[in-house]
């Protein structure tokens, strides 16, 4: 045996996923496919929102689903309704999407679709407010669900999931009523986790917020369109 | 994020020829304010390596403190979840994040067989 040496190397953990995730990024800019990566708890209520989302995106924008969950096809069945391309991910025992899954998800929807008649990937990752927070896919945006009823303390327990959104959904405000909840504090917790994140509060039950919501996405789709086009 | 690890040791040791190497420690800097907890990554990674090239590794873990800068007065200081992350100076949110967020391999105490 020799003596040991040192070999000093400042390497992220992540680089491979990051690495992938480069290339995924490449990829949708050749294809000029804007790419969100959705995130949030399980149950804030992120396939409803995409159900009634593509409902009126569809009518503008053609649009894809990449649809990540850990054992069952069960949220792709519903989307598929809708007469879009959604290619299901199963991950297994994995807690989220990685960017070497969303390559392979993207290798699939290339088989259903040629990407260059696409505007937009939305990508619904599984749901969990901890490791998609630190695994990038290769998206443009993330985009973080927080329903009202798990608490105004959120961004404060799981706040490099909100730190990391662009845009932050505040769902189910529809039974703002029927709960003691103060928005006005989950708000101020946000603003403390992340003061830039762009805030909408939404229903599906009521469709209050869709029309905000829906303009935010059509903004991030012209302006990237416009950025590539030029 | 302890299969990454060991994707990254691999393909670390391919470049050094993995058969004639023996790792003795890998050295992380982990930062406070990202998704990982040390004490689970080295009992995954333990578990993980079993019987594996790297069964004799140890990993240490350096945290790095989560540290933030005050946008108004430009004084660092350490954000705490009890104040909502802002400020103690100037009671400002958090918006320039110093450290905090490495998820690093710092480097690799080995030897040649």
């Amino acid at each position: 045996m020799h003596l040991p040496i040192s070999d000093k190397i400042e390497l992220n953990i992540l680089h491979q996923n990051s690495h992938q995730a480069e290339k995924n990024k490449v990829k949708f800019n050749n294809y000029n496919l804007l790419c969100l990566n959705i995130m949030s708890s399980p149950g804030a209520g992120k396939t409803k929102l995409l159900e009634i989302t593509l409902e009126d995106l569809s009518k503008k924008f053609q649009s894809a689903v990449l649809e990540g969950d850990m054992t069952t096809n069960l949220d792709a069945a519903r989307l598929e309704k809708l007469n879009i391309p959604v290619v299901p991910i199963t991950t297994g025992r994995a807690c989220h999407l990685d960017a070497n899954m969303v390559s392979g998800g993207l290798k699939l929807l290339e088989k259903k679709i040629n990407p260059d008649l696409l505007d937009i990937l939305l990508v619904e990752n599984v749901g969990n407010l901890v490791c998609p927070a630190e695994f990038e896919i290769g998206e443009h945006f993330k985009v973080a669900l927080l329903s009202i009823t798990e608490g105004e303390d959120k961004p404060l327990k799981y706040p490099i999931m909100f730190r990391e959104a662009d845009l932050i959904l505040i769902t189910k405000v529809d039974l703002l009523p029927h709960l003691n909840f103060d928005i006005k504090e989950l708000k101020s917790n946000i603003a403390s986790t992340n003061p830039k994140a762009d805030v909408i509060e939404i229903s599906s039950i009521t469709k209050s917020g869709f029309d905000l919501w829906q303009d935010w996405i059509s903004k991030k789709i012209l302006k990237f369109k416009n950025n590539f086009i030029d | 994020m302890t299969k990454c690890l060991i994707l990254s040791m691999e393909e670390w040791a391919e470049k050094k020829n993995k058969k004639k190497i023996v790792v003795e420690k890998i050295n992380l800097k982990i930062g406070e304010f990202t998704c990982v907890e040390p004490i689970s990554l080295i009992n995954t990674f333990n578990a993980a390596v079993l019987g594996s090239w790297l069964d004799s590794s140890e990993i240490t873990i350096e945290t790095i403190p989560f540290e933030g800068k005050c946008s108004k007065c430009n004084r660092l200081f350490f954000p705490k979840k009890e104040n909502g992350y802002k400020s103690p100076c100037c009671n400002f949110n958090l918006e320039e994040i110093i450290s905090g967020r490495e998820l690093k391999i710092a480097s690799i105490d080995f030897k040649e067989k």
